[in-house]
């Protein structure tokens, strides 16, 4: 009697379990409760601060993310760039390697697209025009992302930290590069390029400004899914990815797959700066990639690396976002609530991952 | 000779920022938790100390310098600790992937920063710029009489609390880390926790303890930036880069206090050195502002070709650990 006791004393209060298997409608389930959570404490935090009632913030939110047709494409077009990079990491992060150097990638990617708009602009046509910032991008986001891809391979440089410096560096080239479009002189700023004749702009299509940028990234994440789930490659990077012995071991190069994954990976996030400059802002500044290369990360990482999870993922943080960048405005707040919401939201979905892979047992009383 | 004394003067200025980052995160990196929020941390740990200050300064009538000093630390150290706790409980207890976690918090910390920088005045109903300049005042103190020696004050004895806390920090976790039995089981733990473990060490409760006394850390290097550098007041995201700077001088100083020390000072030197530098144009500064980034590059790649066993990051960095998945 005694002994057993101190062993229902010794039993901890709650226990965690693996969970074998968990049903879909459950996952997503306890995926929704974490939004409903996240909103609610989003909420108390926005109430906090501007004293008005929640849910008028909230169709505030609403209103501010596509309350008119104009907001609603700016969300829209937010939203595929977000997707771009996040599809662009995807193959990166399944192959384990953490490439936080996004940011660098998306700005060495504008940079070369702003610098073709800036002095090939009169040269070609618009359609050769943005064929050739295409590649161009493509190809500096690639030389960013093959910098550390070749350390890791050849040393095993700790990608994190290169990738993350890398960052820093092209945010200084682009600063010099600055140094030389600036325009109006001394303003420090380069302004719209080509605000004239257009050059290098995304043209319409379907009569809407930004119905380009959706269907090259809905191209891209089709792609990009073909290629991680039916292709050779795809496969190579999985096991690279799992165990870099086993892959050794089945006669894969694995510096190879690490060397040209990174370049795909690059190359893809290179593109989505020339979505930015080309297709959205028609400028570069240091803050042209504006954070997206993280956000993307978190974006690709809850997900599961699964595209249709991501658009959902992403349509719902650039949402938020937008909202209440509108709610920060309305106010007179500055826009950096934006960050706060969004952090909350990350926070509540990353810790909901937790009740999906694990299931908590409570110490069960004695009589029962 | 005048210049070259206000070169390091500046220098160890901007280094101080840093230093407390980086022996934050050093210590929170001996525990295997790579912790990528620090630069959130620190714009948390600048903005609460800052405001502590702001509240307690528009409260009272005459404000006193000291209780501003130990308020905006106490507000500090607490934000700090906090922002510590939150990816300790999402990396260490919800098992959340670390450099996920992390990379949120910090977009979390720098938006909580600019937002309540620029907004708090407007909140509390004024209107301007924040300012709380007894508060900062009484961190930018130097110590009397020896300041006034010429050369030898001005080098060593012109800075303000922080600075020599700083210093003081470091050198008391390097001695931590390398002569205490608590230090020798925190390494322990972020070589090999498995190994820990069947040791007897708690691994979560080291891991908790490391992380949050580190983001603590880290942060006062928020509230120096606030107060000594700026001088008590807010600009939005004035505090840069330097939260990722502090990460790669953990990789400078190879993991180890007593090197960040330096290598902090080396950092801020080059971080200046484009406005000492002659000849430099505007674009060539740009190119000039590259360099901690450039070095630690090169430090990261040589530390890593050469291989040394000492001079390494934590065999299990960025790793999480569970018990039940060995």
């Amino acid at each position: 009697m005694s002994k057993e006791m101190t062993v229902a004393k010794k039993e901890p209060f709650v226990r965690m379990i693996k969970r074998d298997s968990i049903s879909r409608g459950k996952e997503w389930g306890i995926r929704l409760l974490a939004v409903l959570l996240s909103l609610i404490v989003a909420a108390v935090v926005i109430v906090a601060i501007t004293k008005q009632n929640p849910l008028q913030v909230y169709l505030g939110i609403v209103d501010g993310a596509v309350g008119t047709n104009r907001r609603a494409w700016v969300t829209i077009r937010e939203t595929v760039v977000l997707l771009c990079i996040a599809i662009g990491l995807t193959p990166a992060f399944k192959m384990k390697f953490w490439n936080i150097g996004a940011e660098g990638q998306i700005l060495m990617g504008g940079t070369a697209t702003a610098a073709l708009m800036i002095y090939a602009g009169d040269t070609m046509p618009n359609w050769l025009l943005l064929i050739v910032i295409f590649i161009a991008s493509a190809a500096a986001g690639m030389v960013w992302g093959l910098i550390p891809a070749i350390f890791k391979a050849k040393f095993n440089t700790n990608e994190t930290l290169f990738t993350l410096m890398l960052n820093y560096v092209a945010m200084q080239l682009v600063t010099f590069c600055i140094v030389f479009w600036e325009n109006p002189a001394g303003s420090n700023t380069v302004g719209i390029i080509g605000a004239a004749g257009q050059k290098g702009w995304f043209p319409q299509v379907f009569g809407n400004a930004y119905g380009l940028n959706v269907i090259l990234v809905a191209v891209l994440t089709v792609g990009i899914y073909i290629y991680m789930k039916y292709s050779k490659h795809g496969y190579e990077i999985a096991v690279v990815g799992e165990s870099q012995n086993t892959a050794r071991y089945a006669g894969i190069n694995v510096g190879k797959v690490i060397i040209r994954t990174m370049m795909l990976s690059g190359a893809i996030c290179g593109f989505a700066g020339s979505l930015i400059v080309s297709g959205a802002s028609h400028t570069i500044s240091t803050s042209t990639a504006g954070g997206r290369g993280f956000t993307a990360i978190i974006v690709a990482w809850m997900s599961k690396f699964n595209p249709f999870a991501m658009i959902l993922v992403s349509a719902f943080l650039v949402f938020m976002q937008q909202g209440s960048i509108q709610i920060a405005s309305q106010f007179g707040l500055n826009e950096n609530a934006s960050d706060i919401i969004t952090g909350i939201l990350l926070f509540f979905l990353i810790g909901c991952e937790f009740f999906i892979n694990y299931r908590l047992e409570f110490r069960k009383s004695r009589k029962a | 000779m005048n210049l070259l004394l206000a070169f390091i003067q500046k220098a160890i200025g901007q280094g101080v920022a840093i230093l407390f980052g980086a022996t934050g995160e050093i210590v929170t990196e001996k525990s295997g938790n790579l912790n990528l929020g620090i630069p959130g941390i620190m714009y948390m740990g600048g903005i609460a100390g800052l405001m502590g200050a702001f509240f307690y300064e528009n409260g009272t009538e005459n404000p006193n310098g000291f209780v501003g000093f130990v308020i905006a630390i106490l507000c500090t150290l607490l934000a700090s600790a906090l922002g510590g706790l939150l990816y300790s409980f999402l990396t260490i207890t919800l098992r959340a992937n670390q450099n996920v976690v992390g990379l949120a918090l910090t977009t979390f910390g720098v938006g909580f920063g600019n937002f309540f920088g620029g907004s708090i005045s407007k909140l509390a109903g004024g209107v301007g710029q924040i300012s709380v300049k007894t508060t900062a005042s009484a961190f930018r103190a130097q110590i009397p009489m020896l300041s006034d020696i010429p050369v030898i004050g001005d080098l060593l004895f012109s800075y303000g609390f922080l600075t020599y806390l700083s210093i003081v920090l470091a050198v008391c976790m390097t001695y931590f880390l390398k002569r205490t039995r608590k230090g020798l089981n925190l390494r322990a733990i972020g070589e090999d926790p498995a190994t820990a473990d069947a040791a007897g060490i708690n691994v979560s409760r080291y891991k908790y303890v490391a992380t949050v006394t580190g983001a603590a850390i880290a942060g006062l290097g928020g509230l120096y930036f606030v107060m000594e550098y700026l001088g008590g007041t807010w600009s939005n995201n004035g505090f840069g880069d330097r939260g990722w700077l502090a990460i790669a001088l953990v990789i400078l100083a190879l993991w180890n206090p007593a090197n960040a020390i330096w290598g902090s000072f080396l950092f801020g030197g080059l971080y200046i050195l484009y406005i000492y530098l002659p000849g430099l144009t505007r674009a060539t500064q740009e190119l000039c502002k590259m360099l901690p980034y450039v070095v630690t590059i090169v430090v990261l790649v040589i530390t890593s070709k050469r291989n040394k066993q000492e001079n390494q990051p934590p065999a299990s960095l960025g790793e999480a650990y569970f018990r039940e998945e060995r």
